[in-house]
């Protein structure tokens, strides 16, 4: 640890010096790319009309305009709340969102009639949904940069959030199947037509809290430890109220059916585990954990069944789709299907089959968007998704504080994660566990968290690269003054 | 923490260069194979999104492509509804394809080479002129006659089958299996009801589906007789000399003696072979094809066309409905030598010898075209989209020559005097000469006999204009009789329509 040679007390040797590079903020040029990412959006609508409708509309360009409005000001928020944020998040994340749009409208014309097609509003079905739920999502993201002036601000209620975390993904468990099952999977809270997927947001509430408690907890996690076999273990007590909090997650998880949520919330708890305490040990228990307890549950799958059942079968499918390719292979062959289709340059927007495979709009949305645009188009969505998680990353690693390197790093690599295991999923890398891809997948819940997720990389993000000259925002502690739940958080530990 | 994160960051590069790497592996790599994976629907989607071309017998198109306006844009029909069934086959959405519609799929598609031109000028002048049409052999005549008469012969038979042939070029001219099949269901865009309706078809136990023209072979009974003869001429024998005959002749390691099929039929101690031929005479060809040797009957049979096992019916030198081989079967005892009982069985058409109705046309073909068996075929021309360009025009060729002149001519009088005073006087027909021979086989204990007639008619200037087979399945007393009066009205309706040409 390089930070052993220069004085614990200054609060920049955790973050990269802020140079006067990081002092501009940067807004004109997010401008300009978040237009330029609505140019593309644009033209996205436009060759999916020319291809399915012989024709472009007058209207095409209504949905990218709307988009805009709402990205526009968001952009303004920012100026104004978040001057310093990293100006590469929100037109990668605009660019998403708004391909995502597109594409649900895309499929909308699809399923119209074609006579219908010239015709389709605005706001009408899935794309038209989709929108909505932007503006909303959106809207709730500026309101949280509002309320969070400082994201050092939300550690006084990690225990508030890690309960509201525990309840949140306990709900649909503990609610009977009608009110919270859809296509086997126990995710939802259903209210007349109306759903919602808790587990989404319960993933932000969660990090935060372990951020917390980890950040309160790191130098006893780091320093005592047991040797064994060369490497440092921490002392049970320490560890209590994570585990517990990891387990009952992972345990209502397993009633819920749900591996891929389950999988994303342990991939989460090593990760900010080992940014935490750097012990490499982590990782190491963790993968250790992770691959045998798949393991263990595929063997327990294929002889016992039961609630392992589930994986076995999704293992199964994994290891040969084509087996049973009209049965439960189905799926994940019409996607595979679709992508070999694309090829490397696509059919083009609005010339692919996407419709061919079954629930294209949710969990399958990235192999029809392949299909479309072809291996090229869906590497430049990769490095987008890439961009974000690293500048998520990049954040936590210039703000100057641990909680917000947990938190700013935990959730960039939760979504990363999340990414990994869908597209993984669905291209049949490894198996396949249900999962929205952030951003594209319709589905309110989903864009809501990932948009609050952003507003959160954004308030740190903003911490991270505003002069120390300035002394922080409009809510900015009085000279730089650690909040007491962190006291000793930016301190570090000269370790021997 | 800063370097654990910048760990966690190079973490999350590699599971994107992972994510990278396989969709490299399915969108580079197996593109190809899951583009045209059977299950992909989109195959379907993309073949229905030109117009197929049509199938054309006698300037009718037998099959056709309807505009849908559905998902798949057109759909397949045949006008000719179970008549056609057996040589078209069938274009159906989610199973494979059959007959002329699966030979020639690329041609009828629009995506063979020989349409590459065709398709970069569509690709410069916009249009989408579809698939190229195919244009069949078939005489629409002679191919309604065969069918209605199958259909309605006089002894209810449910099971059997008829072809004719152009002796002189192989064309066929007609092409019947019976029972036979709508095909229309087949092609439905709902392929729940496709499916159902070849469940259905599969489950029938009289096999529908099955080409029994082409694909089926049943012991041809008196009809093989031909080749006997013809292998007789050819070893010293002439149409005058006196075989040996008589009511009933038990072959030498045999307890079970071959009678004739009535008493009437040779019960002289010889016969010539003229009359042996025109009575369809047992003993006489039993003990004929004793004397012959194993080895030359089967000679004789497979320079006829037994025993070749590629012979395909379609375009002329590629592709086409596969024949079934016929086979002269086994004659040897347990040890090696020949079994003459077995030999004895074998030359009347018994015991192994099994033959399809094509097998019995050819034969009857080659003693009417001068000893010369012409490559059979079903598609005379591939015409462009445009319907101007012609891309391939049958040129008919000589498949083999199982006989010489003489012999030829040796048979085919044999086999007119079988019309003219012998068993297969119902195949007769005012202004032609017709030849023939019939055939009763038994088909096992319990069970009827098969009838068969094979036969040619010649014009006034003795000039071969079709050769033809008729099989009834399990058609009992009378069946042969009725197998050539059917040969004979579809000779005549052949020759109706050739003689119009």
């Amino acid at each position: 640890m390089t930070a052993a040679a220069t004085p614990a007390a200054s609060p920049a040797t955790t973050g990269e010096q802020p140079g006067v590079r990081l002092a501009r903020s940067r807004r004109n040029a997010e401008l300009s790319l978040l237009l330029l990412a609505m140019v593309l959006v644009a033209a996205y609508g436009a060759i999916v009309e020319a291809n399915m409708l012989d024709t472009v509309t007058p209207d095409f360009w209504m949905p990218a305009a709307a988009l805009t409005l709402v990205f526009v000001g968001m952009h303004l928020v920012i100026r104004w709340l978040a001057p310093f944020a990293d100006p590469a998040l929100l037109p990668a994340v605009a660019l998403l969102n708004g391909i995502g749009v597109g594409f649900l409208r895309r499929l909308d014309l699809g399923k119209a009639a074609p006579a219908d097609r010239e015709t389709l509003a605005i706001f009408a079905g899935t794309g038209g949904r989709q929108l909505a739920w932007t503006l909303a999502s959106v809207m709730l993201a500026a309101g949280l940069l509002a309320l969070m002036r400082d994201h050092r601000s939300v550690s006084r209620y990690a225990y508030t959030l890690g309960l509201a975390g525990i309840v949140l993904v306990m709900i649909p468990a503990v609610l009977p199947g009608r009110f919270s099952e859809i296509n086997g999977a126990k995710l939802w809270i259903r209210v007349g037509g109306f759903s919602i997927q808790p587990g989404e947001f319960a993933k932000l509430a969660l990090l935060v809290f372990f951020a917390y408690y980890l950040v309160r907890k790191r130098e006893v996690l780091s320093l005592a430890s047991r040797r064994i076999l060369g490497i440092d273990f921490p002392r049970g007590r320490d560890l209590g109220p994570v585990v517990v909090v990891w387990l009952i997650s992972l345990l209502v998880l397993v009633f819920e059916k749900d591996l891929g949520t389950s999988l994303l919330y342990f991939g989460m708890f090593v990760v900010t585990l080992y940014i935490a305490t750097e012990r490499v040990s982590w990782l190491l228990i963790g993968l250790v954990l992770f691959f045998g307890g798949a393991y263990l549950a595929y063997v327990l799958g294929g002889s016992v069944g039961g609630p392992f059942l589930n994986f076995y079968t999704r293992a199964e499918i994994w290891l040969d789709p084509f087996a049973e390719p009209y049965d439960r292979g189905y799926q994940l062959v019409q996607g595979l299907l679709g992508l070999g289709s694309g090829g490397l340059f696509g059919t083009g927007p609005g010339a692919g089959e996407p419709l061919e495979i079954p629930e294209v709009q949710n969990d399958f949305i990235f192999a029809g968007i392949g299909e479309e645009i072809g291996l090229f188009g869906l590497t430049a969505l990769l490095v987008v998704y890439l961009l974000i998680v690293e500048r998520g990353l990049r954040a936590g690693l210039a703000v100057r504080d641990s909680f917000g390197k947990l938190v700013a790093g935990g959730l960039a690599f939760t979504l990363g994660l999340q990414v990994f295991v869908i597209i993984g999923g669905i291209s049949k890398l490894i198996p396949l566990t249900g999962q929205t891809t952030p951003f594209l997948s319709a589905g309110g819940s989903s864009l809501m968290a990932n948009w609050l997720l952003v507003a959160v990389l954004l308030r740190v993000s903003d911490a991270a690269r505003r002069p120390v000259t300035q002394g922080g925002g409009p809510a900015a502690r009085p000279a730089g003054g650690p909040p007491e739940q962190l006291h000793g958080a930016p301190t570090e530990v000269i370790r021997p | 923490m800063n370097a654990p994160l910048r760990r966690v960051g190079v973490v999350v590069m590699v599971l994107f260069g992972l994510l990278f790497a396989n969709l490299n592996w399915i969108q580079f790599y197996k593109a190809d194979e899951y583009r045209n994976s059977d299950y992909n629907g989109r195959v379907q989607v993309a073949e229905y999104e030109n117009r197929r071309g049509n199938i054309e017998a006698g300037g009718t198109a037998v099959a056709t492509s309807k505009e849908t306006g559905g998902k798949l844009k057109y759909l397949r029909t045949y006008p000719g509804g179970a008549k056609y069934a057996h040589m078209l086959g069938y274009k159906p959405v989610n199973l494979a394809e059959t007959g002329i519609e699966r030979a020639e799929d690329d041609f009828l598609a629009g995506t063979s080479d020989v349409l590459f031109a065709n398709r970069v000028k569509d690709m410069f002048t916009g249009d989408e002129s579809g698939g190229g049409n195919v244009l069949l052999t078939i005489s629409k005549r002679a191919q309604d006659t065969a069918y209605d008469q199958l259909r309605n012969n006089n002894n209810g038979v449910k099971k059997g089958a008829a072809i004719a042939i152009d002796p002189r070029t192989g064309a066929v001219q007609a092409l019947v299996s019976m029972p036979s099949f709508d095909p229309n269901p087949l092609a439905s865009h709902d392929t729940d009801k496709a499916t159902a309706a070849y469940n259905e078809l599969e489950r029938n136990p009289d096999g529908p589906l099955k080409n029994r023209a082409l694909s089926e072979v049943l012991p041809p009974g008196s009809t093989f007789k031909i080749v006997i003869a013809a292998a007789a001429l050819e070893n010293g024998v002439t149409k005058e000399t006196q075989i040996p005959a008589g009511a009933s002749w038990t072959p030498p390691t045999s307890g079970t003696p071959i009678r004739n099929a009535a008493p009437s039929i040779c019960p002289e101690a010889q016969v010539t072979l003229m009359n042996a031929v025109t009575e369809s005479c047992n003993t006489g060809f039993a003990q004929l094809g004793v004397k012959l040797g194993a080895d030359t009957v089967k000679e004789k049979a497979r320079q006829f066309g037994f025993e070749q096992d590629d012979l395909t019916v379609g375009r002329l030198g590629e592709g086409g409905l596969t024949v079934a081989p016929s086979r002269t079967g086994a004659m040897e005892a347990p040890g090696g030598a020949t079994d003459p009982a077995a030999l004895a069985q074998s030359s009347i058409g018994q015991r192994d010898v099994k033959m399809t109705p094509l097998e019995g046309a050819m034969i009857a073909a080659a003693v009417a075209h001068g000893g010369k068996q012409m490559r059979p075929y079903l598609v005379k021309q591939l015409l462009g989209p445009d319907r101007t360009t012609s891309y391939d025009n049958a040129d008919p060729r000589v498949l083999r020559r199982p006989v010489d002149d003489r012999v030829a001519a040796d048979l085919r009088d044999m086999m007119v005097s079988v019309v003219r005073n012998g068993t297969g006087r119902n195949a007769q027909f005012n202004g032609y000469t017709v030849g023939g021979k019939t055939g009763t086989a038994q088909s096992g204990p319990g069970t009827p006999d098969h009838g068969w007639f094979i036969g040619f008619a010649l014009d006034k200037d003795d000039k071969p204009v079709s050769a033809v087979c008729v099989v009834l399945e399990e058609a009992g007393s009378g069946g042969s009789a009725e197998a050539a009066r059917i040969g004979g009205r579809i000779m005549q309706a052949a020759a109706a329509d050739s003689g119009s040409r």
